[in-house]
């Protein structure tokens, strides 16, 4: 696991959690992203575009009921 | 996680919607809405103005109930899928102008990207026009997201915040039901505060209750697949993600076959229904739009569901749209069957130059 990167979406409307995920997958060979989004929408296409790129992503609930993606490759 | 294996929300989501509209846009034409424009979020804005006033061309004055339905469909799906988030402050001043904007070029046009899909799939030649104008303002506005280019973060807000925009829908349908009549002509016949078409495309509407349903039922599945007819095109090029664009073809699909069916289909460039053959302006007017709902972050009708899931800063860009509307009447620049409006070329480009500007201008703060 060398690089953990974060990246903060919250609050961003369509499409900007995607196309900053998008950007700072790209430079990745692997490792593990946390990705902070909002339910719907965001959480939807920010997984989708991971999953598409060969990253695992798993959730978890936060207490402002955000969302933190953990995506592994 | 109920909500992550709907399949709304898979892939299917935005086909399952387009096939929706496909099918009951045309219905709607053949229970009595004008001509190819079974559902039309700029005409129908543009008829919601007339009807409260805010514009004086006669012909085009109704409230259309499925632009309600759209707002109150999304309400319920979200509030059954725990999707209702009430939120705002992201540049709703420059929500509430590309809103505008995206108004006064689709009415150059005449129609939204919606309606632009409908036509095309009616035989519609002068769509082909539109839809390339549509794309390029999107890839301009896609030009402007790569440079850095956006709105800001929006903050949670109070509940009520979020019942605001379906109480101000089920205002217009109580007005629409019950047609108040406050005010008095010198003659001393009632008029005003909502006034009617009795000819031309205001007057042509299916019947309230059908409209209302379908507008009901495709707001909810749009909410759910977030189906968006310019983020179709948008994630197709910036994202290379072909998720909503999927909609837009199946919407293409479904809407050829019911206009096919229904004798609907006529393929022509001259006499098509409430369109007109100019194609540098078919083409302009959609530059105008595609850019502004770009920058917008999605179409009109995405931006109605938004607002039915508690979005302040999407209603506050669909409330722009029923103003722009009413000004691209007053200030002659909405287009007629005979072409565009004396004003309508200096008002694309005016508005083009507006986006452009803020294109350039609106920054998202460093985040990352």
């Amino acid at each position: 696991m060398a690089n953990t990167v974060t990246l903060d979406t919250r609050g961003l409307s369509g499409p900007q959690p995607a196309l900053q995920a998008t950007h700072a997958l790209r430079p990745l060979a692997g490792g593990t992203v946390e990705v902070f989004v909002d339910p719907g929408t965001a959480r939807d296409n920010v997984t989708r575009i991971a999953e598409r790129a060969g990253w695992r992503v798993t959730e978890e609930e936060q207490s402002d009921g955000s969302l933190r993606l953990i995506l592994r490759k | 996680m109920p909500t992550r294996h709907n399949l709304l929300t898979s892939r299917w989501g935005p086909i399952l919607t387009g096939i929706a509209v496909g099918v009951l846009a045309p219905v709607l034409v053949a229970l009595g809405n004008p001509g190819n424009m079974g559902v039309c979020v700029a005409c129908f804005s543009r008829d919601i103005a007339g009807a409260l006033g805010l514009h004086r061309a006669a012909a085009v004055q109704y409230i259309r109930p499925e632009i309600v339905g759209f707002v109150l469909g999304s309400l319920a799906a979200a509030l059954m899928f725990r999707e209702f988030k009430p939120r705002n402050g992201s540049a709703p001043l420059v929500r509430f102008l590309l809103g505008m904007l995206s108004m006064i070029g689709a009415l150059v046009f005449l129609g939204c990207p919606w309606r632009a899909y409908l036509r095309l799939s009616a035989g519609d030649g002068n769509a082909i026009l539109g839809i390339l104008g549509l794309a390029a303002g999107i890839g301009l506005g896609i030009v402007f997201l790569r440079m850095g280019f956006g709105l800001g973060r929006n903050r949670p807000a109070p509940r009520a915040l979020g019942w605001v925009m379906p109480g101000v829908m089920i205002a217009l349908l109580l007005l629409l039901l019950f047609a108040p009549q406050f005010g008095r002509n010198p003659d001393g016949t009632a008029t005003g505060p909502i006034f009617f078409s009795a000819q031309g495309p205001g007057s042509q509407h299916a019947p309230i209750l059908i409209s209302l349903g379908i507008g009901l039922f495709v707001g909810f599945l749009a909410q759910r697949s977030r189906f968006c007819t310019v983020g179709a095109i948008r994630d197709l090029i910036l994202l290379k993600d072909s998720h909503l664009f999927n909609g837009v073809l199946a919407l293409l699909v479904a809407a050829f076959f019911t206009n096919l069916a229904l004798g609907l289909f006529k393929p022509g460039f001259q006499g098509q229904p409430i369109a007109h053959t100019n194609a540098l302006w078919n083409f302009g007017g959609m530059v105008l739009s595609g850019l502004a709902f770009t920058l917008a972050g999605g179409c009109p009708g995405r931006q109605l569901f938004l607002a039915g899931e508690g979005d302040g800063d999407a209603a506050i860009f669909a409330l722009g749209a029923i103003v722009g509307a009413g000004i691209s009447h007053t200030f002659n620049a909405a287009s007629s069957p005979n072409g565009p409006a004396a004003f309508g070329p200096s008002m694309v480009i005016v508005g083009l130059s507006l986006c452009i500007v803020l294109g350039l201008t609106m920054r998202e703060p460093q985040s990352t």
